[in-house]
Order: C-alpha cells, then structure tokens, then sequence
C-alpha cells in the first residue's frame, strides 16, 4: 500500500488534502498579513497567517470550510487573530446555510488550547469559537480531526467534543489538560508526564475511540483521514450530538463510582457496559 | 493578585436565593435554586468547594467531572421545563477556581464533561433564556468555560478578590517558563495579560463593573443593588441579539480587538468569491 503520512504534513497541506483536486482557495492567507498584534512586544515573532489556515472549497462535490491549526506555531494556540478567523467563518458558514446554501466545516485541531501570551483574549477566543460551531452544527455537520503530533488541550478539546463527528488517528491526544500541566499542578504522583505508554493510554487516539467518543479512528495516512471526512460529511447530523446527551453521560461517569483501580482498559469496560443507548434530544 | 478563597460563592448564592443546600441528586459542590429576580423566578447556578468530595482534584472550587454534568443537567432542566413558557434568566454565580486537573478526570473524558456544560449554557441562550454570569470570585480557565463565558452578558464584582484569567499566574508562569513577577510586569503593559479586572473591563467583553462593598460579607443593601443590576441585565439580554457578538461590537472591543474586527471583515469580504475555475 501506498501512504502518505497526513502527520508529516503542515498546515496548509492538510487542509489542502481534504478538498477536491484543485477545488479550493485559502481565505486570508499569508499574504494578507493579518498576524496577532499582541506578540511581537513579548519578543514573540508573529506569524502571517496567526498559525490558523482558513480554506474554502468542495470535498465530495459539496461546499465546505476548512481550519487548519498549525500546531507548530506556539502550539497551535488560539489567538485574537487565529481564534476569530475560526469564529468568522464558522459564522459566515452557517449564515450560508440559513440562505440555503449548505456549507459544513472541518476543523483540524492540533492545539493546546488558549494562547497565554494573548491569555484573556485567547480565552474569549475559544468562548467564541464553541458558540459558533454549536451554531453551525444545527445546519450542517462540523468535523474535527486530530491527527498529531501536537494533540487537542485546552479550549480545543471542547470543540472536538462538541463536533458533529471526530476523527482520530492513533498516535492522537485528546484532554482538557495536558499531561505537563497535570504534573505541574497537581504533583507527579497524579500523573506522570514522562510515563508516554501511561499518556497514550489515557490520552490517546484508541483508547478515546474505544470509549465511543470518536467517531473515526485512523492510521496517519492522508487518503484514510481524507475518507473519514468524507464519509462522515455524506452521513449528515447526527440524531443527537454527543455533548447533549447529558444524562447518558452522567449515568456511565456514575457506573464509575464503583472502579477501585483507575486503570485505562478496566474503566473502557466499565464506561462501555454503562452505555444505555443514545438519548433523544 | 489575590489567592482563591472559594467563600465568595456560597455567599452570593445564599444572599441571592435564600437557599445553601444542593439539589438532591447533585454533589455538593453544584449548587442550584429558582428565586425570584425582577419580579420573576430565575435560576441560579454555583460551583463551591466541597472538601470531602468524590474526586480530590475537584474539592477546591474547581470544575470537575460532577460539576459539568450537574450544571449541564440543572440548565437544560430549565430549558426543557420552559420549553413552551416564558425562559427564565439562567445567573451563573461564578467563583471557581479552574477546571479540575486530575489523571481520573482525563480518563473519563472530562473535556466532554465540560462541552456538555458549554452546550447546556449555550442552547440556553440562543432558547432566549437570557443567560448572565455575575463573577463575585475567580473566574479562570477551563472553569469559567464551562461556568459563565458562554453567558448572554458577563457581569463582575469591581473588587481586587475578583480575577478573570485563562490560567492562574502560578500555572502560566510555569508553562510560559518564566517567574510570576516578569508575568506581572508584562499584563501591566499588555492589556489581555492582566489580572486585575479593571483592565479585563477595557477589553470590552463585561457587560458591567459592579461596585459592592464588603463582597465577602455584602450587606441587605449591597445584594438588593446587585439584584437590581442583574434585573436589568436580564432586561438587556432579552432585547439583545442571542449569539456573542456584543463582545466584539461593543465600543470598548471595537477599540481592544480591532485585528479582530479587521479579520471578520476581510474574511467575510473573500468569503463569496468563486471557488472553482482555478
């Protein structure tokens, strides 16, 4: 078999691959300038396009918004700039879709969450970010990935909680807080940061898929993440999205009252066995 | 910048509902009552501590697992049971002090734990129940996500114990590899960085800056203000548009997030171009 590693990758190759052949143009791109102001006077080189590529196109025939974060810019942090270029056009997707022209949007996340050289207004960002993709995905669905190698933290992992559909790759991480500022806050003894087979069995792309909280779970190979995105766009919305079913989540954290040791693959039994179905909006 | 306390919530709620106990069903750290505000019944919602909860890392005012799945179930309670009525305001008292951070809160999901809170709080806005978050505390990262930003209209305590922020200084100092104090010296000059509320206020995303005296221990006078404030918060809401966009169109933020504004206008200029032919 022929692959090509969708990991290895930038920003905007990945965004690229998931169009059409030459169905696609990039929105604000590099050229325009438009980086974060709030950098350059921390001694922080800003980047042109703020480490968010925006690119509009056709994937399957069908009209979609594609965000790229760069996770090799400040970790793929969301920024006064990178953040409202995400809002804006999931905004500007969703008010195409109220006129009747349907238009989804596929989110790459390789992020750790709000930027905390731009703190507050990264925070806001990200405030701003889930509202509009909760907008959004009332119309049309909207897909994450996370593919690595930096992961999804922070503000980044609500919104691959709050999409429509998630695509995982194996080596993916998906948490609210990283495995550093787990150990940084709360003590080595509740989590070891440098213990990588412990990490990726928490945090990582097959374990969160076998807890059913992806959707998709892939090899890095650009063809296959590229078929996840596709296939899931084609099956439309979801009956219920998964961060509505509050009391079906609730009933499995319950169930988990009675797990003595915390071991990853004893809690994806148990998490597994409390599923009670899916609940109705 | 001031240390959690975690007393200020309990406070406020009491003053403002009359009530201290949890909902049955719920931990004791989420604490929820219909009172009447304005001449109507609202709901409010707080986080407390709760010191001998079921996970350690979730006992000191953060938002942890139980926590986003109570506030999400007790809002969408509200949604449900006004689904054909008048929408009660929903006031989120905040004083959290962030999410929780815990290996056992990772390996159940707790980023989902915390969307379902966002998603709760947010399909109770845009249901045009009008959503207002009255910061009396710590107001930080993933917990003030989860508990209050995803609100109709943000109002704080104009107070020093009152603190928004992505992360706390201790935290942020360590990940950004740096000392608190050159945290410090840098949020006096860079308004987003800061910690003290009167500069998060001249980001333009407040609604409004409340002055109380004695917030911990407000007097009948002081919490019949606040009251008043948040009636007419509610008021402003209802007439409002129901999505966010007040924190980017408000003068302050015109002026404070002007890259922003500049962004949505350029994106939204290359938007309609066509795609194909190239």
């Amino acid at each position: 078999m022929d692959r090509r590693s969708f990991v290895q990758l930038d920003a905007r190759a990945r965004a690229m691959a998931l169009f059409d052949e030459g169905c696609c143009r990039e929105l604000l791109g590099p050229s325009c300038g438009m980086g974060s102001p709030w950098l350059a006077r921390q001694g922080i080189t800003p980047q042109a396009d703020d480490g968010c590529v925006v690119m509009k196109g056709r994937i399957a025939a069908q009209t979609a918004v594609v965000m790229a974060l760069d996770g090799s810019f400040l970790g793929g942090s969301v920024g006064e700039v990178s953040g409202m270029k995400m809002t804006a056009a999931l905004d500007l997707a969703c008010a195409d879709n109220q006129r009747g022209i349907p238009t989804s949007a596929v989110l790459l996340l390789e992020s750790g969450g709000a930027r905390l050289s731009e703190a507050n207004l990264g925070m806001e960002a990200v405030a701003e970010i889930l509202a509009s993709m909760l907008a959004l995905r009332r119309h049309a669905p909207v897909i994450s990935v996370v593919a690595g190698p930096t992961g999804c933290f922070g503000g980044m992992s609500l919104a691959a909680a709050l999409s429509s559909y998630l695509v995982l790759t194996r080596q993916a991480r998906l948490g609210l807080s990283g495995p550093r500022v787990i150990e940084q806050e709360s003590g080595v003894e509740e989590l070891d940061a440098s213990d990588r087979s412990l990490i990726q069995a928490i945090f990582g792309g097959e374990q969160r898929h076998a807890m059913g909280l992806a959707d998709a779970l892939v090899e890095d190979d650009t063809e296959q993440v590229a078929g996840a995105v596709r296939r899931l766009l084609a099956s439309g919305l979801p009956r219920v999205h998964r961060s509505s079913q509050v009391t079906a989540y609730r009933g499995r954290l319950a169930a988990l009252d009675g797990l003595r040791l915390w071991e990853p693959a004893a809690l994806r039994v148990l998490w597994n066995e409390a599923a009670g179905g899916e609940e109705s909006a | 910048m001031s240390e959690y306390a975690g007393t200020r919530g309990p406070v406020w709620f009491r003053a403002l509902t009359g009530h201290a106990a949890p909902l049955r069903g719920d931990p004791a750290s989420v604490l929820t009552a219909d009172a009447p505000l304005g001449g109507e019944k609202a709901r409010f919602l707080c986080v407390v501590r709760d010191p001998q909860g079921r996970y350690p890392c979730a006992r000191d005012g953060q938002v942890g697992l139980e926590e986003a799945y109570a506030l999400a179930a007790r809002v969408r309670e509200a949604v449900a049971e006004d689904r054909d009525g008048i929408k009660r305001p929903i006031v989120a008292i905040v004083d959290v002090k962030s999410q929780a951070y815990g290996r056992r809160e990772e390996m159940a999901a707790i980023h989902l734990a915390a969307a379902c809170a966002v998603d709760a709080y947010d399909e109770a806005r845009v249901s045009a129940h009008p959503v207002i978050a009255l910061v009396v505390g710590h107001a930080l990262s993933g917990g003030f996500v989860s508990h209050g930003l995803l609100a109709n209209r943000v109002l704080a305590l104009d107070d020093a114990g009152v603190m928004i922020h992505a992360m706390h200084p201790q935290a942020a100092a360590r990940i950004m590899h740096t000392s608190v104090e050159s945290l410090e010296r840098a949020s006096r000059s860079i308004a987003p960085l800061s910690y003290d509320i009167g500069e998060y206020a001249k980001l333009g995303l407040l609604h409004r800056l409340l002055q109380v005296e004695e917030p911990e221990n407000p007097s009948a006078a002081a919490v019949q203000g606040v009251k008043e404030e948040l009636a007419a918060a509610v008021r402003e809401a209802r007439q409002g548009p129901l999505d966010l966009s007040d924190r980017w169109l408000s003068p302050q933020a015109r002026q404070s997030r002007s890259a922003a504004l500049m962004v949505r206008a350029a994106l939204a200029a290359q938007w309609a171009e066509p795609e194909s032919g190239r």
